[in-house]
């Protein structure tokens, strides 16, 4: 097997098969990174499973998951105006939560170097929007790089760790889902290892650190400015940016990251295709090189994924330029949305230049077949939950939706959550439901990860300000959706032992006396517990807890041992299809006959179905003792 | 440096080791000198959801993802995701190959739709001029192999040209290690082996 830890910190080059997030780590260790700060999210996670998968005795590199990104993002901060290179990496709307402290970061001198990585999502693959963080970009005075494949995404990291120590200014990686996730064979250089330094730099004669009062904010904000424009100046010459020449003096386009190789696989069938100016350099806008182009054409096209961040910059330029040529953006509010993929570059080409691509038969009208949206594990613990809680509410009753494998009870059959905003918006928007409200009991659902994350400050407001909500915290004991990531709760952090934060004890502390504590699986028990709450005034805490099952099974085949035999449907079924329908795990399948199978392939033999047949039509073997370790 | 223009499109359901099945064509292909490129959906499809994954051999590809109706092969593990890879991204006169297993999406389980028979697949290759491959399964000790099952008949039938059988054991002896890669390595031997 090709380790990835060893060709990642192999002091020789090499040309290795791999995706944008991983070629992304091997740039970090040339560069000398030293701290790196996470928390995880898609699609960024696999930066993480690469830097953990080098030996942590070998490894150039200290890493951790922070609680959240905003605290992630200090942590990098620190370190680097203590004068260690560092990364700070999270997903599209992580940057929200980080917000706070990222606005700050162009005000500061950065003396060991500071490279953000952003992992936006156009098509919102698994986010709860598409938002376009460029902008943050310019509202922070930060500069930002974006690359198109693996192969850049490794340079650029590069260079933006270059020019950040060089600038001692914060440098942002923009990366999109399918840059991270793209493949490709990526040629490596060679890396000399330098010893390890601990000495601390930080001074506050590189400062001032301390941004307030006017007097100290205003020339901290016009440093950042001059910086910036320092940066936007040498972006004109810089080798980031490339000019794809066709010879066209008619049509140009002006494009950047996933939709220029896109627009590269759609030009392949274009008798005449346009000049091509690529932006690796995002912001600030070298000028000069965009005039440029703009005058060698006499239309160009500003093909960008979701806002018209370029489109309005570029327009501007050309009117204080007095540049005439014509410039197409964004023509229908379809341009703005979802990722430009292939067929959707194609598409908006035919809008711009008609005759540009050759006329192609409509695609195959698409037939209707069954979806299938992600969907709860087997065995899975939430299932059990949502089982039991929906038995308990009235169904006018409100329930509010968090982030994490959870929300997944928001779908058929069991539609357990009917507002969601972001990571641990439930306590706040119950709270808020719960007000001028005396008819309909609210009940919000929240994470263990999260609870970590966003949760704990909507929680201490429900203490605060005797919020009349129902908090069930749905406890699988990891970050399961992005990839069994560790939290606080957990014990471990990046394979290193640490303190458990008991959630439980967190709760005691704040002082919150309403806290019931059940296994997800005792669904009888669970169904009461929440019964009897909705009929108690104030805030109440209910922890319906069970491992993940997806996590556990896996840990079990690592270990060699076999699944638990799978249940069975005995002659005592009536085909009522509770099983399959109401509690509706993806084991149960319908015959043509109207009969009940068991899959084979996906039960993996836990048995919390067993309680949910009326006629006890379930068998659920039990694995003896010694195969149940 | 050979050239083939051979976009292929994977697909199945969140579990049945897509990932693993498309990183050993992507290196299976650079094992037999073909330029190569691709990428995975992950994130939230993972869970029982559909997962997809876009292999691109060939000089030809820029972007990592495939052109609805564009793939010259839809490769499926599952019988339903072989009709949405069909629909969706396979082009006219192009491959199916579909290991013939059935997990029943939830609108079926449900039964707010009806179940999905192998008739419905052929008839809509025969309509478009497809190669349909319907591979049978394999008793196997582990579900969890079925991406191994479907690929040893892949190498065995020659579907992907240029690339052989020792080009795919290459590529599986960079991703596995251990029980692992015996298991896989073995049962992948005697598949292509069998008459």
């Amino acid at each position: 097997m090709k380790k990835l830890g060893d060709f990642l910190i192999s002091p020789v080059g090499s040309t290795e098969i791999v995706m944008g997030n991983t070629a992304i780590v091997r740039g970090m260790i040339e560069s000398g990174v030293r701290v790196v700060t996470s928390y995880p999210g898609s699609p960024t996670p696999e930066i993480a499973a690469a830097i953990t998968a080098i030996p942590k005795d070998k490894s150039p590199l200290y890493f951790e998951f922070s609680t959240n990104e905003k605290v992630a993002t200090e942590v990098a901060f620190g370190a680097s105006i203590n004068g260690h290179l560092s990364t700070v990496f999270f997903k599209s709307v992580g940057l929200n939560v980080a917000a706070d402290t990222f606005v700050q970061l162009g005000h500061m001198e950065v003396i060991g170097g500071m490279v953000i990585i952003l992992g936006d999502d156009p098509g919102a693959n698994s986010s709860q929007n598409e938002q376009d963080n460029r902008h943050y970009a310019r509202l922070a005075y930060i500069p930002m790089l974006e690359p198109s494949t693996p192969t850049e995404a490794y340079t650029m990291f590069k260079k933006a760790a270059q020019l950040s120590i060089e600038r001692c200014m914060p440098v942002i990686l923009r990366m999109t889902t399918h840059v991270c996730h793209a493949k490709e064979k990526v040629t490596f250089s060679s890396w000399t290892p330098l010893p390890l330094d601990h000495s601390s730099r930080f001074n506050v004669d590189n400062g001032p650190y301390i941004p307030l009062t006017t007097k100290l904010v205003l020339p901290l904000k016009r440093r950042a400015l001059e910086k910036l424009a320092q940066f936007g100046a040498d972006a004109d010459t810089s080798s980031l940016n490339t000019v794809i020449n066709n010879n066209n003096p008619l049509y140009g386009i002006i494009t950047m990251g996933a939709p220029l190789q896109s627009l590269q696989d759609v030009l392949e069938e274009a008798a005449l295709k346009p000049d091509i100016l690529k932006l690796g350099i995002i912001h600030p806008l070298p000028k000069q090189l965009v005039a440029d182009f703009l005058r060698r054409h006499k239309e160009v096209k500003i093909l960008e994924e979701l806002d018209d961040f370029i489109e309005q910059q570029v327009k501007a330029l050309a009117y204080d330029m007095d540049i005439s040529t014509k410039i197409i953006g964004k023509q229908d509010y379809e341009d703005w949305l979802n990722e430009y993929t292939p067929e959707k570059v194609s598409t908006i080409l035919q809008k711009t230049w008609l005759h540009l691509l050759p006329n192609k038969k409509p695609p195959t009208p698409l037939l209707h077949w069954s979806p299938r949206p992600a969907q709860l594990c087997p065995g899975c613990g939430h299932r059990s939950a949502f089982y039991a809680i929906k038995q308990a509410l009235d169904p006018n009753d409100i329930t509010v939706a968090d982030i994490g494998c959870h929300t997944l009870g928001i779908m058929e059959p069991y539609k357990m959550g009917q507002v969601l905003l972001c990571m641990g918006h439930s306590s706040g928007t119950a709270a808020g439901l719960s007000l001028f409200n005396n008819s309909r009991k609210v009940v919000a659902f929240l994470g263990d990860s999260t609870f970590f994350h966003a949760g704990l400050p909507g929680i201490i407001n429900a203490v605060f300000n005797h919020h009349n909500f129902t908090l069930i915290l749905l406890d699988n004991g990891t970050t399961a959706m992005t990839g069994h990531q560790s939290h606080p709760g957990v014990g471990y952090n990046v394979n290193v032992s640490t303190e458990k934060i008991p959630i439980r004890r967190v709760l005691d502390g704040i002082g919150i006396t309403n806290i019931r504590e059940i296994d997800a699986y005792a669904q009888g028990q669970l169904t009461e517990a929440v019964k009897a709450a909705l009929t108690e005034k104030g805030f109440k805490v209910i922890i319906a807890k069970h491992p993940c099952m997806l996590k556990a099974m896996r840990e079990r085949s690592a270990a060699g041992k076999p699944l638990p035999p799978s249940v069975e449907i005995t002659t005592d079924c009536n085909q009522n299809y509770t099983c399959v329908s109401t509690f509706a795990c993806p084991t149960f399948q319908r015959n043509e006959d109207g009969s009940i199978i068991v899959h084979k392939d996906l039960c993996i033999g836990d048995g919390s179905c067993k309680q949910t047949c009326p006629t006890k039509a379930i068998l659920h073997k039990r694995p003896k003792k010694e195969d149940n370790s | 440096m050979p050239d083939i223009k051979m976009d292929i499109y994977i697909i199945g359901v969140g579990g049945q080791g897509i990932g693993l099945l498309s990183e050993v064509i992507i290196r299976a292909a650079d094992y037999a000198g073909f330029p190569v490129r691709g990428t995975d959906t992950h994130g939230l499809a993972q869970r029982g959801g559909t997962v997809s994954s876009c292999v691109r051999i060939g000089s030809h590809a820029h972007s990592s993802l495939i052109q609805a109706g564009c793939a010259d092969m839809v490769i499926a593990l599952e019988k339903n995701e072989a009709l949405r890879g069909l629909y969706s991204h396979l082009r006219d006169g192009g491959t199916l190959i579909y290991y013939d297993i059935q997990w029943q999406p939830l609108l079926v389980r449900l039964k707010k739709e009806r179940l999905l028979k192998s008739e419905d697949i052929s008839a809509e290759c025969q309509c478009r001029n497809i190669l349909e491959y319907q591979i049978t399964p394999t008793k196997l000790s582990n579900p969890k192999m079925q991406n191994i099952a479907l690929l040893a008949s892949i190498a065995k039938h020659n579907k992907i040209p240029g690339i052989d059988p020792l080009h795919y054991e290459l590529a599986l002896n960079d991703l596995l290690e251990g029980n692992k890669l015996e298991n896989n390595l073995s049962l992948f031997r005697s598949l292509i082996t069998a008459i």
